[in-house]
């Protein structure tokens, strides 16, 4: 039977689920002890309803923002829904971690809801002290999960906001302080274009059960592992991300006993798998119904080689690798390999593609670069590829990759200017640097600064302020880029600063601890390695400006690395 | 193998195989992962190493950032999860 993908809102699926197939499984959430507890068609609407009553309570209307600080929970998903049936837009914001600071953290909540009017915050319990008073005087209040009050059985439920199909249904951020001011506006049209042509990219029908741990303030999170399956009725399987992240086997062992069949991955997490999943972990677990779309960041030919070889004995098909391109602005993926074959490798001259030409070379020779396909636009999408003037470049050339899609975001939350310099006619200048070649799109890197490791994106300036603060590194004097890491399957981060004064080594040592120390903690981003200079290192550009690729290729020469 | 040959296959791992620094001068109190010098994926990799080397099989449970912050309290997790 074929998915039912013609809705005109996010709400209207769920609320129709609820009525007609009460208690289907909507969600399986697989706590951190291993408990699991699975939501019914019903009750999942019932318990965003309830969240929905307590923002109405409070004061907040259609189209206010509401903002979640939240971990991965039923109560995440509840509140998500919630703000959508009332009308509001919610936006996920990343939970507080082991390694973060908590004060700076709230500091970042604060930053939020200035940047984007929030109305409301739902956290739970054990943040309302903290936020209730760094919100003191604005105007948001802070609701806390534990007066949520139950709805009683007698009660009908209010009806839903009825929005129309190019309303805001929410924002999306990345983190960071780059990240936060960037709130990535989708409408209901948008996100329910992307279900539909996604879901058919992928294959999707009845029969599939998605596993997911990614996390919802993510788009493979929000998107693929949240909305696809609510809207579409697929049942989900919801790990935390946290827990999949200290012990990877949970995926596999959720895939296993509940038949999954999709995962979205981003490419550190085929390596995190084959490398750090105990073999005693994996007895009888079967495989071969599993299929996954490597999204998030470039997928490499390795990472993919490197999970067959470890999964294949379990049944695990390497027609089963699927790889995705995409963005949040696009909501989730514009391009997608087909069906049932391994994504195409193209291999290219490593030279001739720094200056931008992909010229098809002899495979695993050395001086070939493979790379692997991210597919054909999905249907609604095209992609073009242009040069630094914005004219079209023929196949085979190296350009920045544009996008036009029917699931395109209506722009950055209050932030015109930000649009301007990223939307032209339609075409969404994406920043990453594309080819095509007989029609499938390849991505070999960024045309900015920008820095993507185990998925995220990493805004370099945002790691740079804070090494400027750091007594002893010269003010103005760090940069920070990503380098490939094979063994990691993702970019790490190397920072690389002078220092003010002539610290001893004593002294050096301290200031890297610092440094490691407060962008750890501030940014949850780990430095793979930190270069403190005693004297002048860094390149700058005629106008002061750092020059990211130039330090990270003086880095890499120094290093001995191609 | 006692608490001390622990520890030194403990930070050697962590110096050569987590960190990539085989001479760096860890100390045993010295927070890995709140201190910015390994990330959480790594607590799934020291796992698997615990493992294969000592033949303890620590509970998922147990591979939190408090537990295996520093040698010195992945030792005590060890130990604890071998008895």
């Amino acid at each position: 039977m074929t998915l039912r993908l013609d809705y005109r809102t996010l709400v209207e699926p769920v609320t129709e689920r609820a009525r007609r197939d009460p208690d289907r499984p909507s969600v399986v959430l697989i706590g951190e002890d291993g408990s699991e507890e699975t939501v019914s068609a019903a009750q999942f609407l019932a318990n965003a309803v309830d969240y929905a009553a307590l923002l109405q309570a409070a004061g907040i209307r259609p189209r206010d923002i509401v903002i979640l600080v939240m971990r991965h929970s039923k109560e995440l998903l509840s509140a998500l829904w919630g703000a959508l049936y009332l009308g509001a837009i919610p936006s996920v914001f990343p939970f507080l971690s082991e390694k973060l600071d908590r004060a700076l953290y709230v500091q970042q909540v604060r930053v939020l809801v200035a940047h984007c009017r929030a109305r409301a915050v739902i956290a739970f319990p054990e943040f309302r002290p903290d936020l209730a008073s760094l919100l003191e005087g604005v105007d948001c209040q802070v609701l806390a999960t534990d007066v949520v009050r139950r709805r009683a059985a007698a009660e009908d439920p209010p009806p839903p906001h009825e929005a129309t199909p190019d309303t805001i249904a929410l924002l999306q951020h990345s983190s960071g302080s780059t990240g936060l001011q960037k709130g990535v506006a989708l409408s209901h049209r948008a996100i329910l274009n992307q279900v539909r042509s996604c879901g058919r990219a992928v294959a999707l029908s009845e029969d599939d059960v998605i596993v997911s741990w990614m996390p919802l303030y993510h788009d493979g999170g929000l998107i693929a592992g949240c909305i696809i399956p609510l809207v579409t009725g697929v049942p989900l399987v919801l790990i935390s991300p946290f827990h999949w992240v200290r012990d990877p086997k949970v995926l596999f062992q959720a895939v296993h006993r509940h038949r999954g069949t999709l995962t979205w991955l981003p490419n550190f997490a085929y390596n995190h798998c084959a490398r750090n999943v105990r073999e005693s972990d994996l007895a009888g677990v079967d495989l071969s119904r599993w299929r996954l779309v490597n999204a998030a960041e470039p997928a490499r030919w390795d990472s993919h080689r490197l999970f067959v070889e470890r999964f294949g004995r379990y049944g695990f098909k390497e027609s089963a690798l699927a790889v995705g391109y995409g963005m949040a602005e696009a909501t989730l993926i514009v391009t997608a390999t087909p069906v049932n074959e391994s994504p195409h490798v193209d291999w290219v001259e490593t030279r001739a593609l720094q200056e931008r030409l992909a010229v098809p070379a002899v495979p695993e020779a050395a001086g070939s670069t493979p790379m692997t396909s991210c597919g054909f636009p999905i249907e609604g999408a095209e992609i073009g590829i242009v040069d630094d003037e914005g004219h079209r470049l023929p196949e085979r050339r190296v350009g920045e990759i544009v996008v036009r899609a029917s699931s395109l975001f209506s722009g950055y939350y209050l932030r015109p200017d930000l649009d301007a310099k990223v939307l032209r006619d339609g075409w969404y200048f994406t920043g990453d640097m594309g080819y095509l070649a007989a029609g499938q799109l390849y991505v070999p890197g960024r045309k900015d600064d920008l820095i993507i490791t185990g998925g995220k994106n990493i805004y370099p300036n945002d790691l740079e302020a804070i090494a400027n603060e750091v007594p002893g590194v010269r003010p103005g004097r760090a940069v920070a880029f990503g380098v490939p890491d094979p063994r990691l399957g993702t970019d790490e981060v190397v920072m690389v600063c002078e220092l003010s004064g002539s610290a001893g080594p004593e002294e050096t040592r301290r200031i890297e601890s610092e440094l490691r120390r407060r962008i750890a903690q501030q940014t949850e981003v780990t430095l793979h390695d930190v270069r403190l200079m005693h004297g002048p290192w860094l390149i700058k550009t005629s106008s002061g400006k750092l020059a990211h690729a130039a330090n990270r290729e003086k880095y890499l020469r120094e290093q001995g690395r191609p | 193998m006692n608490a001390q040959e622990m520890r030194d296959r403990l930070r050697d791992f962590v110096c050569s195989e987590l960190l990539r620094k085989p001479d760096y001068p860890l100390a045993a109190d010295e927070p890995l992962i709140t201190g910015g010098l390994i990330d959480s994926f790594s607590l799934a990799q020291i796992g698997v190493f615990v493992e294969d080397a000592f033949g303890v099989y620590v509970p998922d449970t147990d591979l939190t950032v408090a537990n295996m912050d520093t040698i010195e309290r992945m030792v005590i997790c060890i130990l604890k999860a071998r008895s």
